[in-house]
């Protein structure tokens, strides 16, 4: 059986993290194409060509990718689906945008945030905000599966696949990049980072998030939050842990002033180690907690960032 | 412009789901339901672009079993003009698949020829994220997902889309499909008022099979599980406990 993984490829980048978790996951699948789409890829193509266990990469250099448009995309993956029984992708929101629209052209289901692949036919992923998990058996002639890559161990970078260069396919142009508004940080990755500090309404302002973020500098974190806080403006909108946002499955997790809804929880609670920081001793988050600590966070916080 | 909303009846998000002990499904008898959150959002964009002018029709659809009517009710009383239901499946535990979904969605534009449909970025029960994607997919059209401000234009829609990264703007040509996000607007309650008079609009009701749309699953579902529950946790006293613990007990830093 072959494999088709979508890279998660953005110009010269790749998130060689989310693209070898995934691999990973659908390692037990068969043969692994690496697809790399996007404008000025050949890096990207090149690393790829680098993780193990991958069979081959097929580059597709073009603008009409440049930006992750779904249509010419989900186009360009149902014309080489001929020769894949699973077209997958680690499930980032541009992946998450593009494998439902290859999935309805080649009139198969998708299986979304798959948890575990239990054999070709076969997957778990969670439901209901994951308080439910379902085992699900595909009767398509193709599967095409996102993988939600926390749980999973990154395939390593010692191999040496072959590269191979493919023209595009005919761009439908019903849609055209405007432009994209990134926050450059040096901080680690939200869904990579060993350690996540998280801030929630409890923090109070855009100003006090700063002691959140001191903290995670000190531990080399990277910086989640809640949906309220982001709502709230207090935190930018790609720091959202949880059923709508990113999940994380880190070492370790701090939650600060954070209630613990489930939503939020979905993304967070299969973090190793988790603490709890909040001033309501009856806050839901502390019966997910390994440790928590009923304290104010104006003093619990810095506290912490100091005896660190 | 005529615009398609397609809402789903789910169980509110409120709700403490439970898993049924032999491992069939998720226990949805005598539970409260509600519109998913994300199609309120869709729902109060299109009232919001019919009050800005730029809209003259709002059709809300729902598929799915006979009491979806409510969700549809909401949804009129909210203020959409005029309601479908597609009725599906006779058991509320039976839950149609984006796929089968989106086909009797293209079944509906394809008579009711709207130039946008607005839906939810995914239904909080499947959490699939998946119908507004294939249902642009099946009718060729152009899609924008996430969205959280969209600007409607009368051949195009910007729309800034939230991505993993940050934000993404995009412009795509209409007919579009749009799937909304969190942050697009808050949307509003129903008054009395126009609970009442939602009573008075028209609700018409079809079959899949009317449609010719087959809605059998593509995905059997072999079971239904908990998830792995979390070892209580203990409470700490104080900041010094907590590093103590961290470093030695839990060896994390
Ligand atoms: C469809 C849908 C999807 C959603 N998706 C998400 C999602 O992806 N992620 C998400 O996070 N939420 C999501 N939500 C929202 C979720 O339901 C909660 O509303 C949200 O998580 C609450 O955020 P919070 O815990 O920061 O705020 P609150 O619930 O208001 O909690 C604030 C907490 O801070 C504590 N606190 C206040 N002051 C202090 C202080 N000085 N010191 C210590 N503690 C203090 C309080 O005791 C309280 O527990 C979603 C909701 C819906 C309907
Ligand atoms: N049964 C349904 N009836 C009406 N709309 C639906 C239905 N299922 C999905 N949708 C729409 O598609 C969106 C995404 O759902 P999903 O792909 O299931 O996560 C929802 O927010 C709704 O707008």
């Amino acid at each position: 059986m072959a494999v088709l993984l979508l890279a998660e490829v953005n110009g010269a980048d790749i998130s060689v993290d989310q693209t070898a978790k995934a691999l990973t996951a659908v390692a037990s699948l068969g043969d692994v194409t690496v697809l790399c789409a996007s404008a000025g890829c050949g890096d990207a193509a090149a690393t790829a060509a680098t993780l193990d266990g991958v069979a081959r990469v097929i580059c597709a250099d073009d603008a009409a990718y440049g930006n992750g448009l779904a249509e010419p995309v989900a186009d360009l993956i149902a014309s080489l689906a001929g020769d894949y029984d699973h077209i997958v992708a680690p499930a980032t929101s541009s992946a998450k945008n593009i494998l439902p629209r290859v999935a309805a052209l080649l009139d198969v289901m998708v299986i979304s945030d798959v948890t575990a692949v239990v054999d070709g036919d076969t997957f778990e992923r969670p439901i209901y905000a994951g308080n439910a998990i379902q085992t699900v058996k595909s009767s398509d002639a193709k599967k095409v599966v996102s993988i939600r890559t926390a749980g999973f161990d990154g395939a390593g970078e010692t191999g040496s696949a072959a590269v191979e260069n493919i023209a595009a396919v005919a761009n439908p142009g019903l849609s055209e990049w405007v432009e994209d508004k990134v926050q450059e940080s040096d901080r680690p990755d939200l869904t990579s980072a060993k350690v996540v500090v998280s801030g929630g309404r409890g923090v109070g302002s855009e100003e006090d998030f700063k002691i959140i973020e001191a903290l995670a500098d000190k531990l080399n974190a990277a910086v989640g939050a809640s949906r309220a806080a982001v709502d709230s403006g207090y935190a930018p909108n790609d720091w959202q842990v949880g059923q709508t946002g990113k999940v994380v499955a880190p070492d370790l997790y701090i939650a600060c002033g954070i209630s613990g809804a489930i939503q939020h929880l979905a993304g967070m609670k299969d973090s190793k180690v988790i603490v709890a920081i909040n001033k309501d001793e009856e806050a839901p988050i502390f019966q997910v907690a390994d440790y928590g600590l009923v304290a104010d966070l104006f003093d619990a916080v810095p506290a912490l960032t100091d005896a660190l | 412009m005529k615009v398609i909303v397609p809402v789903k009846r789910v169980i509110d998000y409120n709700v403490k789901v439970r898993v049924k002990a032999d491992g069939s499904g998720v226990d949805l008898a005598n539970v409260k339901m509600s519109m998913n959150p994300f199609d309120e959002i869709a729902v109060e964009e299109a009232i919001r672009l019919k009050e800005a002018g730029k809209v003259e029709e709002i059709v809300a659809v729902s598929i799915g079993v006979k009491q979806s009517q409510e969700t549809l009710r909401t949804a009129l009383a909210m203020g959409a003009d005029r309601a479908i239901l597609i009725v599906a499946s006779e058991d509320v535990h039976n839950d149609i698949e984006p796929l089968a979904v989106a086909k009797l969605l293209k079944a509906v534009i394809d008579e009711e020829k709207p130039e946008l449909v607005l839906c939810g970025k995914q239904a909080i029960d499947n959490d699939m994220n998946a119908t507004g994607q294939m249902l642009s997919a099946l009718l060729g059209w152009s899609q924008a997902t996430y969205a959280s401000e969209v600007a409607l234009e009368s051949d195009s829609a910007t729309v800034t889309r939230e991505v993993d990264g940050g934000l993404q703007t995009i412009k795509v040509k209409l007919p579009a499909i749009i799937s909304v996000d969190l942050r697009l607007n808050e949307p509003r309650y129903a008054s009395l008022p126009n609970i009442m008079k939602a009573k008075k609009k028209p609700l018409d009701e079809k079959t899949a099979a009317d449609l010719g749309v087959d809605v059998t699953p593509r995905l059997e579902i072999v079971k239904t599980s908990e998830p792995a529950e979390r070892a209580a946790g203990v409470i700490v006293s104080d900041v010094a406990e907590l590093v103590a613990k961290l470093k030695d007990e839990a060896g994390v830093i």
